[in-house]
């Protein structure tokens, strides 16, 4: 029979026994892809654990293979300028939900809740045939339209409007504002860290966005990086070490978000479901 | 009289007010969401090749039984979305459950480092895993080093190990991202009812297993319909480990790439990609209804 002291210790070993193995497994392909970018692709494809002497070779290669200032515009035009976007009309409609109920809003609210449910791919075809009629196919508007207006964003925006103190719109009504200044000047910066964190969350999906660019985006001079290092690595003989570089760049800006804000970043994710 | 003229105008300005708001987000929901899925409806039922396609009833439906292609596409997602979905979740659950103790020492680090893989994108982490899994790749020269294998795995072409490596894959991805979702319900569980379990004598494995997975209930729930729609919507990770092929021979395809190849890559049968698709749409519809009716409130 063990004594409880002794069931404890033991059972704290597993936990960091758990924890610090799937830590390491978490972690571990971070530093494969740091360790990567340093050696030449015929040391990646064969396992070399030891950091190399193949960076500036490899980030040469990166450079001269891709147009890497362009990729990086382009890239970051569509995440910035949709992630406003969605922000903007998924907040608007968020708090147009929660503020004025009608029985009929109320039940195209539920309806839209549906919508989360329909695969992208029973999408794409029917997109793909609009935007081509449009004459938007290779134009980043394309890439924008469908993700602006995101069911998932409107309740998100309307479960924290929730939490958005009524006295203050009341007493804002008192002093003679309308509705659209009372969302404007009173609503969006009360809820500034709300927007802070659904902008993280949104500007990461549109970032590491690859179907639907993959698609619409057929020419070189309008790709993003994640299609520029899907293509890199799908070569006959793709070069490993410059394909490491790429993917060091790609996870870079999210991965410093990630440690900047840590807090909205995980509040953007939990939102939802509180 | 006067008072309910007012009254009306009020809830007119209310009513007025409220549709300007939802305004702009139910336009572009209607044209890119509604509309499209109405369409790709009508045109499941659309035969033909091209832009010349006519009415052909359910021989789109007929087609799906005798392609083997869809067949194999079909079960391949339902065996990565039964297989590692639970085992995903299960591993969540575990680790959340171990971060769910404040005294535990170097929590936030466990916490970020376990975290970590959500912030990548999916065609950058399948690409470092494509390197990591090469026959001679790092992950076959530790486990032989280990001695757990005598010869290298052929993890990206053999039939079997291919489907072990997107699994494994998917939940390196994602468990972090769902632990997260459980660590904060478990946060969120009054203390009060613990410590009166525990003076009851009730253990800490009664206690895991009678209050805290009942209130997770809602939390296991939206976990298992998000990871089901996504693992059914699985494109990324197969597209970058084959080329765009789904091999070694079809025996990775996935239902999505199947429906992109169909679109994309050949002679396009929209009708035919359309009745496809419509197979997802429906085994979502079908999965999240069952998971919905499994973990209902029983009276």
């Amino acid at each position: 029979m063990l004594s409880d002291r002794t069931t404890a210790l033991l059972s704290s070993i597993a936990t960091y026994l758990l924890l610090g193995f799937v830590s390491f497994l978490s972690v571990f392909p971070f530093l494969w892809m740091a360790i990567g970018a340093t050696n030449t692709s015929i040391d990646v494809i064969n396992g070399k654990p030891t950091f190399g002497s193949a960076l500036m070779t490899n980030i040469t290669g990166f450079f001269t293979q891709v147009d890497v200032p362009l990729v990086f515009w382009n890239t970051a035009k569509i995440a910035i300028v949709s992630t406003i976007l969605t922000l903007a009309i998924s907040s608007l409609a968020g708090y147009g939900f929660e503020m004025f109920r009608s029985r009929v809003r109320e039940r195209i609210y539920q309806f839209m809740l549906l919508t989360l449910f329909i695969p992208f791919a029973a999408l794409m075809i029917p997109l793909f045939i609009i935007m081509g009629r449009a004459g938007l196919i290779n134009t980043h508007i394309a890439v924008m339209l469908p993700v602006i207006a995101s069911a998932f964003m409107i309740f998100y925006f309307r479960q924290s409007t929730k939490a958005f103190p009524s006295e203050l719109r009341d007493a804002a009504k008192v002093d003679g504002l309308k509705e659209w200044q009372i969302f404007l000047f009173i609503y969006v910066p009360v809820m500034r860290s709300t927007y802070a964190a659904a902008f993280i969350i949104v500007f990461m999906l549109s970032w590491n966005n690859y179907l639907w660019p993959l698609i619409v985006l057929q020419s070189n001079d309008t790709k993003t990086i994640t299609l520029v290092i899907s293509s890199l690595a799908s070569a006959y003989y793709p070069d490993y070490g410059v394909v490491l570089v790429g993917t060091v760049i790609a996870t870079l800006p999210t991965l410093l978000v990630f440690f900047l804000m840590q807090k909205q970043f995980v509040q953007g994710m939990l939102g939802s479901v509180k | 009289m006067a008072v309910l003229q007012a009254g009306g105008g009020v809830r007119r300005y209310y009513n007025i007010n409220g549709w300007l708001f939802v305004a702009p987000a139910l336009g572009l929901i209607g044209v890119f969401m509604v509309y499209p899925i109405l369409w790709s409806l009508w045109m499941s039922f659309q035969t033909g090749k091209g832009l010349t396609t006519k009415f052909g009833g359910f021989a789109n439906i007929i087609r799906l039984w005798n392609d083997p292609v869809f067949i194999k596409a079909l079960s391949n997602t339902t065996i990565f979305f039964v297989i590692q979905v639970p085992i995903m979740l299960f591993l969540a659950l575990i680790v959340a459950a171990a971060l769910n103790n404040p005294k535990l020492w170097g929590r936030s680090f466990f916490r970020t480092a376990i975290f970590l893989p959500c912030v990548t994108s999916l065609v950058a982490y399948s690409v470092l895993f494509k390197s990591m899994f090469a026959a001679d790749g790092v992950v076959n020269g530790a486990l032989q080093a280990l001695h757990i294998i005598s010869s290298p795995i052929p993890w990206l072409t053999d039939p079997f190990w291919a489907k072990v490596l997107i699994i494994i894959a998917i939940t390196w991805r994602w468990t972090g991202y769902n632990m997260i979702f459980y660590l904060s319900a478990m946060q969120n569980i009054d203390k009060s009812i613990y410590e009166a379990a525990r003076i009851d004598g009730i253990s800490a494995r009664g206690r895991f297993l009678y209050i805290t997975i009942p209130m997770l209930k809602p939390v296991i729930l939206f976990t298992m319909v998000t990871s089901t729609i996504g693992t059914l919507q699985l494109f990324d990770e197969v597209y970058n480990f084959t080329e765009g092929k789904g091999g070694p021979s079809n025996e990775t395809l996935t239902l999505s790439l199947y429906i992109y190849n169909l679109t994309f890559k050949f002679m396009p049968s929209f009708g035919y990609a359309a009745t496809v698709s419509y197979v997802i749409v429906v085994m979502v519809a079908l999965l999240a209804f069952l998971q919905f009716y499994a973990t209902r409130e029983r009276d």
